[in-house]
């Protein structure tokens, strides 16, 4: 018997320094391949199955969203949504992550800090802290009217502006990022070398630092977007019956019409796009090219 | 940036007006920077005063302050079995997470295998689905399996979002690695396994530690998937606290949050710190 365990555990263990053998290789990944096929790929699969499958192939729950102009509005809104928060967040990252490349020491380290300490924060507690600010009688509204510059408060909360602002600050750290990682690989030389050839700030930066950074900014772009796609909890709790997305409404369709046909439909949309940009992500700044250089 | 006045070889009369202007510019850009900062901490750091409020209701800053939330908090048996709940599924996510990752990601660094490729996206695939295409899916396949709000359904879907997270960091770990380490081990004379248990292993365990930090904080932060998996009677911290923050806002949630903002803000900067140091003394 401890012979022929040794003999198993001899052909296992192969005196091999290059690599794992077959059967050993397979052993150590089976559980994590075969758990999340049952765990998590045999679910999606279903859902995806349900939509199309009803009981015969049909695509009538895709043909309902195209045809319905309410889901039309709400695809509407996520894609509108997205880009807004696409646009602000780059707004917002591009001078930070610019600040950030030229920051050293404790300063570079208090400034990463602002930027993670967020990305730690829950997003149910930073849902949270958004309606303690912006509610009725909240954080804003009585500094504005402390102020003088209201009279009655804003309607600030629960409406498509709570929600892009909440996604917002969700998704800033997700551009700063890859902007900073960017802008930080610039040689020092180059811009000192536009600015010895009688370059200003201005051009310099436009025609050394931007151009350079741009790779960062499409990666900060797409990342921000697919995830903006997919947000549930943000729009579930700042959000109101005004600002169903594409997420929400899949929730929705669940919990309380438990109409899987359609939620499936939905999350088959939603999946194939994000699949699609992710696609394009790779295309164009992915994993292979980096290998490659 | 005093180089720019230095270098400049083209320095005329126009220079003094152009360093006025470029020292408002450098200060207005400097407070932008720290306008976006503070938009960036603003909810992080008004959840904490917020918790010590004394009033019935959510408001900001409080008028008076006390402990009455935090007392709250701790009497009331509903949020204490969440959270207690929510830490068990968190620890066994880990454990299970760490476990299969690793082996995992030896397998995918190291193994000769047929598959290699499609082995891969199905174990980094959960990174890219939206979670709540995730948490539909398995809320209509764990309902049928009688999975819905048991410890089980949790650790196995929290342990499918955070495994791919274990499976990179522990990879980047073994591609670091220097391989002429083993080689020594086997030069000395030991065997595969031991070679592995006392070079290997050891060399693995600051990536395998990050990795099981950021596990735990993931699960116990994960809100979509555990709002539907989660039933009437067992629920996590999250969804708990999506009810409370849809219906009644009491300022327990603040106290909850400040909790959750102080153990993820304290473990995860360790991660960081620890890995700064790594980083200094791969340099050195």
């Amino acid at each position: 018997m401890t012979a022929s365990l040794k003999r198993l555990a001899a052909t296992l263990w192969r005196p091999d320094w290059r690599g794992f053998s077959a059967p050993l290789s397979l052993l150590l990944v089976g559980p994590l391949v075969i758990g999340l096929c049952v765990a998590f790929i045999l679910p999606v699969g279903r859902l995806l199955e349900v939509s199309v499958w009803n009981p015969d192939f049909t695509i009538a729950e895709l043909v309902r969203i195209a045809e319905t102009p309410l889901y039309l509005r709400i695809l509407g809104r996520t894609f509108l949504l997205g880009a807004v928060v696409t646009i602000l967040t780059l707004v917002l990252a591009y001078p930070v992550a610019f600040l950030m490349a030229r920051l050293t020491g404790w300063r570079l380290a208090l400034a990463a800090a602002c930027v993670m300490v967020p990305l730690w924060t829950s997003v149910l507690v930073r849902s949270y802290a958004w309606i303690i600010i912006l509610q009725r009688n909240g954080l804003l509204n009585s500094m504005l009217k402390s102020l003088g510059l209201i009279d009655a408060p804003l309607p600030l909360l629960y409406n498509e502006l709570s929600v892009a602002i909440a996604m917002t600050h969700v998704l800033l750290p997700y551009m700063i990022l890859p902007i900073w990682a960017a802008l930080r690989t610039i040689p020092r030389e180059l811009p000192l070398a536009a600015q010895s050839l009688g370059a200003n700030a201005v051009r310099v930066f436009l025609l050394v630092v931007l151009p350079l950074s741009l790779p960062g900014v499409a990666s900060g772009v797409l990342m921000v977007f697919i995830l903006s796609l997919g947000f549930y909890v943000t729009p579930a709790l700042v959000g109101g019956p005004e600002t169903l997305m594409i997420a929400t409404l899949i929730g929705q369709q669940t919990t309380e019409l438990l109409n899987w046909p359609f939620a499936g439909a939905l999350a088959a949309l939603l999946l194939g796009i994000t699949l699609l940009l992710v696609a394009v992500f790779n295309r164009f700044l992915g994993l292979d090219k980096k290998a490659a250089s | 940036m005093t180089s720019h006045a230095q270098s400049a070889p083209t320095a005329n009369a126009t220079a003094p007006r152009l360093n006025l202007s470029k020292h408002l510019g450098n200060a207005l850009f400097k407070g932008v920077c720290g306008l976006i900062f503070l938009f960036l901490l603003l909810p992080t750091v008004i959840v904490m005063p917020a918790s010590f409020s004394a009033t019935q209701y959510l408001s900001f800053p409080p008028s008076q302050w006390s402990l009455r939330w935090y007392v709250a908090y701790f009497q009331d048996p509903e949020w204490i079995a969440a959270t207690l709940f929510s830490l068990k599924v968190a620890g066994l996510t880990t454990v299970a997470a760490v476990v299969l990752g690793t082996m995992g990601a030896l397998a995918l660094m190291r193994g000769r295998m047929p598959l290699k490729g499609a082995m891969r996206a199905v174990v980094l695939a959960p990174m890219i689905v939206p979670h709540i295409v995730i948490a539909v899916a398995m809320y209509m396949v764990y309902m049928k399996w009688n999975l819905l709000g048991s410890l089980t359904g949790f650790v196995l879907a929290h342990t499918v979002v955070c495994v791919p997270f274990v499976v990179i960091n522990v990879s980047a770990g073994l591609q670091k690695m220097d391989p002429s380490l083993e080689m020594a081990a086997a030069s000395l004379g030991a065997n595969r396994l031991r070679a592995f248990r006392h070079v290997t292993l050891p060399l693995l365990g600051p990536s395998m530690a990050t990795s099981a930090a950021f596990a735990f904080i993931t699960s116990l932060d994960e809100a979509v998937i555990s709002y539907f998996l989660s039933s009437s009677t067992e629920k996590t911290l999250t969804r708990k606290m999506f009810e409370d923050i849809d219906f009644d806002l009491s300022p327990t949630i603040a106290v909850v949050s400040t909790l959750i903002i102080v153990v993820s803000v304290l473990l995860m900067g360790t991660i960081e710190g620890l890995r700064a140091r790594a980083a200094r003394r791969a340099k050195v």
